[in-house]
């Protein structure tokens, strides 16, 4: 199936899960991130039943945890990506990971909407200036999240421009600090 | 509990924590210096956003299982989870708290000689974490490091010849560096210390007790 040039607004239809259990919201995520995290998890080593698993429990959390995603601070894909990550280090390594403490919730949605599409617009730029990347330093960041080198082996340097979302991403926190006086 | 911290840890292993390549030890380390943290935070929520870019990138055209995911949340029960309290950091951050079994109070010290006590961690065997109590002015051995050691101050402050470490800040050591921490004397000093290979002490009577202590 071709998908339409225009990204859904996904934020929007995870917000529809959250405030409206909207099963059609949800099966359209399903059918755009449900394959990629399949193919995620084959890339990162897991057999087909493994992987499918995996996609299966991560749009699961994705349903039951929609109150806890905050647009201001990830994309829809990074989101998801976490929770795939988590349960990739559960399945496939059986180990533990440590969260860092909750910073609770953001501020209101109303006042925390310009950040939320600034910070979907940088992540659309990243996305984009990935495919851009020559193919051996693209290879490499695959390599690094698809979990083939091990910490002593990863290099910081990606030649991406991750400064700009993460000063998005500072700018959310301080204001969530702000909040929480 | 807003601390100035110099000493951050390296965008190396933040980009390992997000890719979750990261030995259990070495994540806890940087769970808990991100909670204090924000610049750091920040830093590891861009390489998340990486991912996201990364896991967008891949292609795969299978069906997979929308009747069954959609039968599965028939199944669940929303979520209804209270909003989240503001974390209050004490002395020891949230996820230090989980491997610890609670606050300062509840850390199980064991002596390692000159008033130097620890406390490890129970992580999985790759890396070794560990709480470290150098009284006031005291010292650790003078030791090199053969993998890589990273330490962050929880309470007090201790000096090395590099430079000095407060509350949040995170020595990086690895083979090149030999040092003799030592604690500043104005308060005793709370380290969380990770390895991922035996330290090399340089005088006898440490290297003939490191076996006993796992250090
Ligand atoms: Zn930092
Ligand atoms: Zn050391």
């Amino acid at each position: 199936t071709m998908e339409p040039s225009a990204e859904p607004d996904w934020p929007a239809l995870i917000g529809r899960i959250r405030d409206h259990r909207d099963r059609d919201a949800f099966a359209r995520l399903f059918c755009h991130f449900a394959p990629r995290i399949r193919g995620f998890m084959m890339k990162s080593g897991a057999d087909a039943t493994t992987a499918e698993e995996c996609a299966q429990d991560v749009m699961v959390t994705l349903w039951r945890k929609a109150h806890l995603f905050d647009p201001a601070r990830a994309s829809a894909a990074t989101w998801i990506f976490t929770i795939a990550r988590n349960r990739r280090i559960d399945m496939l390594r059986k180990q533990r990971r440590p969260e860092p403490e909750d910073l609770g919730w953001g501020p209101e949605p109303e006042t925390d909407q310009a950040d939320a599409l600034a910070l979907q617009q940088d992540s659309a730029r990243l996305k984009d200036a990935m495919t851009k990347l020559p193919e051996a330093q693209r290879h490499l960041i695959e390599r690094t999240y698809f979990g083939d080198l091990s910490h002593r082996e990863i290099a910081a340097e990606t030649g991406l421009p991750l400064g700009t979302i993460k000063s998005r991403i500072r700018l959310a926190l301080d204001r969530l600090r702000h909040h929480m006086k | 509990m807003k601390t100035k911290i110099k000493h951050h840890i390296e965008d190396r292993h933040l980009l390992a924590y997000s890719a979750g390549a990261l030995p259990e030890a070495f994540s806890l380390m940087v769970a808990t210096h991100i909670s204090l943290c924000d610049r750091c935070r920040a830093q590891v929520e861009a390489y998340d956003a990486l991912g996201g870019a990364v896991l967008e990138a891949v292609t795969d055209s299978s069906d997979a299982g929308l009747d069954r995911a959609l039968a599965a949340i028939d199944a669940v029960s929303p979520e209804v989870t209270p909003r989240p309290e503001p974390a209050k950091t004490g002395v020891i951050p949230a996820p230090l708290r989980d491997y610890i079994g609670g606050d300062l109070d509840a850390v199980r010290w064991r002596p390692v000689g000159l008033g130097v006590r620890q406390a490890i961690l129970p992580t999985s065997g790759e890396a070794t974490a560990r709480l470290l109590f150098i009284p006031a002015g005291a010292a650790v051995p003078d030791h090199g490091h053969r993998g890589t050691e990273l330490t962050m101050v929880l309470q007090g402050a201790f000096s090395d010849e590099t430079d000095s470490f407060a509350r949040g800040d995170v020595e990086t050591a690895d083979e090149a560096l030999n040092h003799m921490p030592v604690a500043d004397i104005s308060a005793d000093c709370i380290c969380l210390a990770v390895t991922d290979a035996p330290l090399r002490f340089n005088t006898l009577l440490p290297r003939l007790i490191q076996p006993f202590l796992r250090i």
